[in-house]
C-alpha cells in the first residue's frame, strides 16, 4: 500500500537527457474534494502539535535544496577556470612554435591551467555537497516522525468517534465504505505528508532557485528554457485527459470482474451442484476482455507521458546546447556556463513535473480528508445525564409505558406498547418476521432511542441510568453470533472482565459446549479464525450461551439463538438455561414453540404491535393469531392429507 | 516468478520488437552527449576551423556557427527518432503487460472453477479471491515496470559505460570505484528496510481485522460494555504500525540523499581527474562535459535498477501465490471412461459409507447403509456436527467417499461424469446462494431453458408466488449481489423453486425450510408433496413435523447412524429420536 507509492515518488531527482519521474500520473480519475480551503485548514490542524519539528523540516528542506542548487554553478567556475588556462596554454604554445620545434621548449614560459584554484573550488563543492546531504537526511528522518504521529492522532480520534456512534450510523452503512475511510483514506494522508509535502517544497524552491541562477549566467537562456514550459504543460493536459477516461473505464471493468470472482467462488457449491461452471467461466472472460480492451489503451496513454517528457526536454538541451555555443563564440558566456545551464535545464524538468503531479495527489488527499471529518463531525449517541443513577441490586423488574418507536419516521413500528414484567419471568415474543421483536431488544439496551413513552427498570427509567451499567444488567445472546480472532477461552471470558479459568470451564459446561472443545486439537486455546469458521454454526452458539452464562446478568435476552442448535442439544440448554434463569427475568424470541412455551408471558407482535398477551394455554384459549401458528406446527400433516 | 513467463510466449514477437526499439532509443539518448561535446570542441573551440559533417549520407563542410546549427537540427533528429521509437515500444508493451495478466487471470479463474469443494477448503475461498483479483494486478504492475525500467535501466547503464570508454578510456575508472559502492550502500539499506516493509503489511492487516471485527460486533461489544477493551485493542495495532512506519521511513531517509551526494561527488571527480587529463592533452573539453552527463545517465539506470528490485518480492509473493493455484490439480475428476447412469431413475444407495474430512481424527460419518427408491422421501434427523449435511453432501460427488460406495440408479458416483451426475440431482443448500441478476434469472438457474410457465409453476410450488407478485418488477425484479434485498425466507423460497425448476430425479434439501414460519413451512411442503410425488426426496431437518410423515427416517449420532424406520418405530425403538422429539411436542402429543 504506503510502500508502493514511496518507491514509486522517491527515486529520480537526477536528471541526465533522459531522465524523468515515474508515472505518477497513472494514477487515474482524481477525486475532488468539496470544500478544499476548509478541509485543508482542519487537516493542518493536525500538524500543530508537531509544528516545530515541521518547521525544522521545512528549513532542512528549503537548505538542503539551495546548496544543491549553487552546485552546477560553482562547478562552472572550475570549468571556466579550466578552459581559460587551456586556451592560454595552447595559445602560448602556438606563438612559440618555432621555438618548440627547435627544442627549446623549456626556455618560454607556458602558463599551465590553475590547478589550486580549481582544487579550491572543489573542495567547496564537496562541503556544500556533504552539508546538502545532512540536511536533505535530517529532513526526511524528522518528517517520518511528524508523519506518522499525526496519522497516528487521527486514526485515534476516527477511533474514538466510532465508539460514541449510535447503532443508526452503523446500520445504514456497508462495513466496507466505513472501513475504507479508516484505512485507505488515512493511508493516504500518510503518504502524502511523509512524501509529497516534502517533495512539493523542495521542487517549488528548485524551480524558483534555479531560474535565478539561469538569470546569472544567461537571461537571453534562461528566456528560452522557460519557453520549452508550455510545452510540457501541453503534453500533460492533452496525455493525461485522455487517460482519466481510460481509467475510469477500467475501474469499472474491475469492480465487475471482482464482484463476478467473489460471486462464483463464494457460491462455488451451488454453480458446481447446477452445472454451470461452463457459463461462469464464459461470463468472465467476457469481463476480462472488456478489461484488456481498456486497460491497455490507459496503459498506453499514461505510459507516453514520459517519453514525451523526455522528448521536450531533449528539445530544451539542444536548444541550450545551440544557443549557448553562439553566444560562447560571441564571447558573452563561458564553456563553463554552458555547462551550467545544460544541468540546470536537466534538473529543470523534474521539479515541474513533480509539482504538476502533486497538484493531483493534494487534491486527492484533501478528498480523503473530508471524508474522514465528515465521519468525525456525525451525530453522536445522547451522553449519560449527568447524574446518571446506578441500580446497586438490580431486580429486574422491566416496564414499557405507552412506548413509541420507528427507524423511519415515515414507517412507525411500535405503537403504544405497554408491558409491565416482574422479576424472574420468562417473556416469549412470537411473531412473523419484521414483526418488531429484534427491535424491543434495541430498545432495551437502548442501542436506539424510543419515541414516545418511557422504559424503565426497577423503576428507573432507563435513559437515567449510564448506559454501561445498564447493559451490565443485560446478557444477551444474538441470532448471528460473534467471536472474534482469539483463543475460545478469551472469546467466552469476554462475557465478564477478569474472568478465572474455572468460571469459564463452569460456564462452557452449563452450555455443553465444554465437550466438542476438548474434541478440539488445541481445546479451550484453540484460535478462532477470522470467520471462525474452524467450527461449525451450532458449536458457535454454544460459546455465545457460554459468554452469556459467564456474564451471569440481571436479565437475560435470547434471539432466537438456538435455532441453529439441534432439539436434542437445546434440551439440555434449556435446561441449565431454566436453572439460569431462577430469580432472572429472560425475554425470548424466537420461532420455535416449544421454547415458549413454559414462559409466563407471551407477546404475540406484528406488524409492529402487540396483538396478544397472555400464557400459552390462555392464548390457545383465545384462538386467535396465536393458536393459529401454534396449530399449524402440528396440523401440518392434517393438511396434507386434506390436499391430496 | 519467472515460471509465469512461460505464459508469455504468443507475445515473443513483440518481446523482440520491443527489446529492438528500447536499444534504438538508449542509444539515441547516447548519442546526443557526443554531438553536444562536437559542438564545444569543434563549433566553439576551433571555431575558426572548418569541420565536416556527415549523417545519413548527407555530408557538408560548415565552420563555427554554422556547425553548430547543423548539429543542433542533427539532434532534434535523432530526439524525435527516438521519441517515435518509444511511443512505438510503449504501444506494444502495453499490450503485451495487460495481455499477460488477462491470460493469467483466465487461467486461474478456469482452473478454480474446476476445484471441487476440497480444494476450496483447503486454500479458502476469501484468499482464491485476492489470488484472482489483486495478485494478478499485481503481477500485472511489476511487468509493466519490467518492460518500461528494466529494459531501458541497465541498456543506459551500459551504453553510457560504453560511450564513456569512448571519449576516455582512463577517466571511466571512475565508474570502477562508484558503481559498486552504490550497489552496497543500496543493498544495505534495502537489506535492512525489506523486512521492515513486509512487517508493514502484517501489522495494516492487524489493524484492519481488529476494526472490522469492531464494526460486525458492534452491538455484542456494547452490550458486554466493552467498548474501552477494544479501545485499547486498537490502540495496541495503531502504535505498532506507527512505530513501524517510522522505523521503515528512516531508513529510507537515508537512501535518497546518499545517492545523490554520490552522484555529485562523481561530478566533482570528473571535473578533477578530467582536468589533469585535459592538462595532459589526452582530453578535450567538450568531452569532459559530455563525460559528465554520461556519469549521471549510468548512475541514474542503475538507481532505477534497484527501484525494480525493490516490487519484485512483492511479486514474487504474488507469483507464489498464482503458481500454487495453478499447480493444484482437483483430485476429483470423472474417469476416463464414465458410464451413463440411464437405466434406473432416482435410486440412491450408500454402502458402508464413511468419510473423514483431511487431517481430521474422527470420522464425521461412519459405516453408513441405506437405499432410497424414487416416490420415497427419507429424511435425516439429528444433533448439530451428527454428520447430515457430509452425508447428502456425498451425492453429488462434492466430496469422495473415504471408505464405501455412493450409488445412483445402480452406477458408482466416481464412475460417473460430474456433469452428469448433477443433471439428476435438485440441490437446496442450508446456507442459501442467490445471484445477482433477477428473481427469474435465478430461478432459472436449475434449467437453462425453462419458459416463464415452468418458472411461475415452479414459484408457486414454492410458496414465493405472493411476495414475487408483490414486488414492483415482479420476476424481473433485481437480486443485489449477495441477496441482500430480500428476506431470509424469501431467500429460501427462491432456492427451492430453482431446484423445482429443474424436474430431476432426485431432490436435496437441507435444511431448507429453517427460516420459514410454520404456516409457510406446512403450506410448502404440502405442495411440495405433489410435485416430487416421482422423484427421491432427501429431507435434512430439524423439526419433527417436517420430519414425521417420511417415508424412512434415518437418525444421526456423531456419525453413526442411531436408528432407522418410521416415526412410530422409531419412536418406540430409538432413544435418541425419543429424545429429540420430546423437546419439540409435548407429552399429548406424542401419543
Amino acid at each position: 500500500m504506503s510502500e508502493n507509492k514511496n518507491v514509486n515518488k522517491s527515486k529520480g531527482d537526477m536528471g541526465g537527457p533522459g531522465g524523468g519521474p515515474m508515472g505518477s500520473f497513472a494514477r487515474g480519475p482524481v477525486a475532488k474534494a468539496k470544500d478544499f480551503k476548509g478541509t485543508l485548514k482542519r487537516l493542518l490542524n493536525y500538524l500543530k502539535p508537531q509544528r516545530i519539528s515541521f518547521i525544522l523540516v521545512f528549513v532542512f528542506a528549503i537548505f538542503s535544496t539551495i546548496f544543491t542548487i549553487v552546485g552546477p554553478k560553482i562547478s562552472g567556475w572550475a570549468i571556466t577556470r579550466l578552459v581559460e588556462g587551456l586556451v592560454a596554454k595552447f595559445t602560448a604554445m602556438g606563438q612559440n612554435a618555432d621555438f618548440v620545434k627547435a627544442g627549446k621548449a623549456a626556455n618560454v614560459a607556458i602558463p599551465s591551467i590553475d590547478f589550486p584554484y580549481i582544487r579550491n573550488v572543489i573542495l567547496l563543492l564537496l562541503g556544500l555537497y556533504l552539508i546538502s546531504t545532512l540536511f536533505g537526511f535530517l529532513q526526511q528522518y524528522i518528517m517520518a516522525g511528524v508523519a506518522q504521529k499525526t496519522v497516528y492522532n487521527i486514526r485515534r480520534d476516527v477511533e474514538d468517534k466510532l465508539s460514541r456512534l449510535p447503532l443508526k450510523f452503523f446500520d445504514a452503512r456497508t462495513h466496507g465504505e466505513i472501513l475504507s475511510r479508516v484505512t485507505n483514506d488515512v493511508d493516504n494522508i500518510a503518504t502524502t505528508l511523509q512524501q509529497s509535502l516534502t517533495q512539493l517544497i523542495t521542487s517549488i524552491v528548485t524551480i524558483i532557485g534555479i531560474i535565478i541562477m539561469m538569470l546569472t549566467i544567461s537571461p537571453l537562456m534562461t528566456l528560452v528554457v522557460i519557453l520549452t514550459l508550455p510545452l510540457y504543460i501541453l503534453v500533460t493536459a492533452l496525455v493525461a485527459k485522455r487517460s482519466q477516461k481510460y481509467f475510469a473505464d477500467q475501474q469499472k471493468e474491475i469492480g465487475a470482474l471482482n464482484g463476478h470472482v467473489e460471486e462464483m467462488y463464494t457460491g462455488h457449491k451451488i454453480v458446481k451442484a447446477f452445472g454451470h461452471e461452463h457459463d461462469s467461466i464464459e461470463e468472465f472472460k467476457n469481463i476480462n476482455d472488456r478489461l484488456y480492451n481498456v486497460g491497455w489503451k490507459a496503459q498506453f496513454i499514461s505510459g507516453i507521458i514520459m517519453p514525451m517528457m523526455r522528448f521536450v526536454s531533449n528539445i530544451g538541451y539542444v536548444i541550450v546546447c545551440v544557443v549557448g555555443g553562439y553566444l560562447a563564440i560571441q564571447g558573452k558566456i563561458t564553456i563553463g556556463d554552458i555547462q551550467a545551464f545544460i544541468q540546470y535545464s536537466n534538473q529543470f524538468t523534474q521539479p515541474i513535473v513533480q509539482t504538476a503531479n502533486i497538484a493531483n495527489i493534494i487534491q486527492s488527499t484533501v478528498a480523503s480528508a473530508e471524508r474522514i471529518f465528515e465521519l468525525l463531525d456525525e451525530v453522536e449517541e445522547l451522553p449519560d445525564a449527568q447524574n446518571a443513577k446506578v441500580i446497586e441490586f438490580p431486580k429486574g423488574e422491566v416496564k414499557f409505558e405507552a412506548v413509541n418507536f420507528s427507524y423511519k419516521t415515515e414507517e412507525p413500528l411500535i405503537n403504544n406498547m405497554n408491558i409491565d414484567v416482574k422479576q424472574g419471568h420468562t417473556i416469549a415474543i412470537v411473531g412473523p418476521t419484521g414483526a418488531g421483536k429484534t427491535t424491543l431488544v434495541n430498545l432495551l439496551m437502548r442501542f436506539y432511542e424510543i419515541g414516545e413513552g418511557s422504559i424503565s427498570i426497577d423503576g428507573v427509567d432507563i435513559r437515567d441510568i449510564k448506559r454501561g451499567e445498564l447493559r451490565n444488567m443485560f446478557g444477551m445472546v444474538l441470532q448471528d453470533t460473534w467471536l472474534f480472532n482469539g483463543t475460545i477461552f478469551d472469546n467466552i471470558a469476554y462475557g465478564k472482565k477478569g474472568a478465572t479459568e474455572e468460571e469459564v470451564m463452569q460456564s462452557a459446561r452449563a452450555a455443553h459446549a465444554h465437550h466438542f472443545i476438548k474434541t478440539l486439537p488445541d481445546g479451550y486455546n484453540t484460535i478462532l479464525n477470522e470467520e471462525a469458521s474452524n467450527i461449525s454454526q451450532g458449536q458457535k452458539q454454544l460459546l455465545t450461551i457460554a459468554r452469556a452464562i459467564l456474564a451471569n446478568p440481571t436479565i437475560m435476552i435470547l434471539d432466537e439463538a438456538t435455532s441453529s442448535v439441534d432439539s436434542r442439544t437445546e434440551v439440555y440448554i434449556q435446561r441449565a438455561m431454566t436453572e439460569l434463569m431462577q430469580n432472572r427475568t429472560s425475554f425470548v424470541i424466537a420461532h420455535r414453540l416449544s421454547t415458549i412455551r413454559d414462559a409466563e408471558l407471551i407477546l404475540v407482535m406484528n406488524k409492529g404491535s402487540i396483538i396478544e398477551m397472555g400464557n400459552h394455554n390462555e392464548l390457545l384459549a383465545k384462538n386467535g393469531f396465536y393458536a393459529d401458528l401454534y396449530n399449524s406446527q402440528f396440523t401440518g400433516a392434517a393438511l396434507d392429507n386434506e390436499v391430496i | 516468478m519467472f515460471k509465469l513467463f512461460r505464459f508469455l510466449k504468443e507475445y515473443t514477437l513483440q518481446i523482440v520488437v520491443i527489446v529492438l526499439l528500447i536499444f534504438t532509443q538508449v542509444l539515441a539518448n547516447l548519442y546526443l552527449p557526443t554531438l553536444m561535446a562536437d559542438i564545444i570542441n569543434k563549433g566553439i573551440v576551433q571555431k575558426d576551423v572548418i569541420q565536416t559533417i556527415s549523417f545519413l549520407g548527407f555530408t557538408g563542410s560548415y565552420q563555427g556557427v554554422d556547425y553548430i546549427l547543423r548539429t543542433g537540427a542533427i539532434m532534434l533528429l535523432i530526439s524525435a527518432g527516438g521519441a517515435i521509437c518509444s511511443i512505438i515500444s510503449t504501444f506494444f508493451s502495453s499490450r503485451t503487460a495487460v495481455g499477460f495478466g488477462r491470460i493469467i487471470r483466465n487461467k486461474l479463474f478456469t482452473k478454480v472453477e474446476g476445484f471441487s469443494l476440497h480444494e476450496f477448503d483447503k486454500i479458502g475461498t476469501a484468499t482464491l479471491i485476492t489470488r484472482t483479483t489483486n495478485d494478478v494486478t499485481q503481477i500485472q504492475a511489476v511487468t509493466v515496470m519490467i518492460f518500461s525500467i528494466m529494459l531501458f535501466a541497465p541498456l543506459t547503464g551500459l551504453g553510457g559505460i560504453f560511450m564513456a570508454l569512448r571519449e576516455d578510456a582512463p577517466l571511466t575508472w571512475i565508474f570502477a570505484i562508484i558503481i559498486p559502492l552504490l550497489g552496497i550502500i543500496i543493498g544495505l539499506t534495502l537489506k535492512s528496510a525489506m523486512p521492515l516493509f513486509k512487517l508493514m503489511q502484517v501489522k495494516i492487516d492487524k489493524l484492519n481485522l481488529v476494526l472490522r471485527e469492531g464494526l460486525t460486533g458492534i452491538r455484542v461489544i456494547r452490550a458486554f460494555n466493552r467498548i474501552d477493551t477494544e479501545k485499547v485493542r486498537f490502540d495496541a495495532a495503531s502504535t505498532d504500525l506507527m512505530d513501524n512506519a517510522i522505523k521503515v521511513n528512516k531508513i529510507m531517509a537515508f537512501l535518497m540523499p546518499i545517492m545523490m551526494l554520490i552522484m555529485n561527488v562523481t561530478t566533482v571527480a570528473i571535473i578533477w581527474f578530467g582536468g589533469i587529463r585535459i592538462d595532459e592533452g589526452k582530453m578535450q573539453i567538450g568531452s569532459l562535459i559530455a563525460f559528465i552527463q554520461y556519469g549521471m545517465q549510468i548512475l541514474f539506470g542503475f538507481l532505477m535498477l534497484s527501484m525494480v528490485f525493490i516490487m519484485i518480492p512483492r511479486a514474487q509473493a504474488s507469483a507464489i501465490r498464482i503458481n500454487e493455484v495453478l499447480d493444484m490439480d482437483s483430485e476429483m475428476l470423472d474417469p476416463q471412461n464414465t458410464i451413463l447412469a440411464d437405466k434406473e431413475s432416482g435410486y440412491v444407495e450408500f454402502k458402508n459409507v464413511s468419510f473423514s474430512y483431511p487431517g481430521a481424527d474422527h470420522a464425521a460419518i461412519n459405516n453408513i447403509t441405506f437405499s432410497a427408491k424414487p416416490g420415497e422421501i427419507t429424511a435425516i434427523i439429528g444433533g448439530t456436527g451428527s454428520g447430515k449435511s457430509t452425508l447428502v453432501n456425498l451425492i453429488p460427488r462434492f466430496y469422495d467417499t473415504t471408505t464405501g460406495s455412493v450409488l445412483v440408479d445402480g452406477v458408482d458416483v466416481k464412475e460417473m461424469s460430474q456433469e452428469n451426475l448433477r443433471a439428476k440431482i435438485g440441490f437446496v443448500p442450508q446456507k442459501t446462494v442467490l445471484f445477482s441478476g433477477t428473481i427469474a434469472d435465478n430461478i432459472k438457474y436449475g434449467k437453462d431453458n425453462a419458459t416463464i410457465e415452468e418458472i411461475q409453476h415452479a414459484a408457486n410450488v414454492a410458496q414465493a408466488t405472493d411476495f414475487i407478485n408483490g414486488m414492483t418488477e415482479g420476476y424481473e425484479h433485481v437480486i443485489a449481489q449477495g441477496g441482500t434485498n430480500v428476506s431470509g425466507g424469501q431467500k429460501q423460497r427462491l432456492s427451492i423453486a430453482r431446484a423445482l425448476v429443474r424436474k430431476p430425479e432426485i431432490y436435496i434439501f437441507d435444511d431448507s425450510f429453517s427460516a420459514l414460519d410454520f404456516k409457510t413451512d406446512a403450506k410448502l411442503r404440502a405442495a411440495l408433496k405433489s410435485e416430487t410425488a416421482k422423484a427421491t426426496v432427501l429431507i435434512i431437518a430439524q423439526r419433527v413435523a417436517t420430519v414425521m410423515d417420511a417415508d424412512r427416517i434415518i437418525v444421526l449420532d456423531e456419525g453413526c447412524i442411531a436408528g432407522m424406520g418410521t416415526h412410530k418405530e422409531l419412536l418406540t425403538n430409538c432413544k435418541v429420536y425419543h429424545e429429540i422429539v420430546s423437546s419439540q411436542l409435548s407429552e399429548e402429543e406424542l401419543a
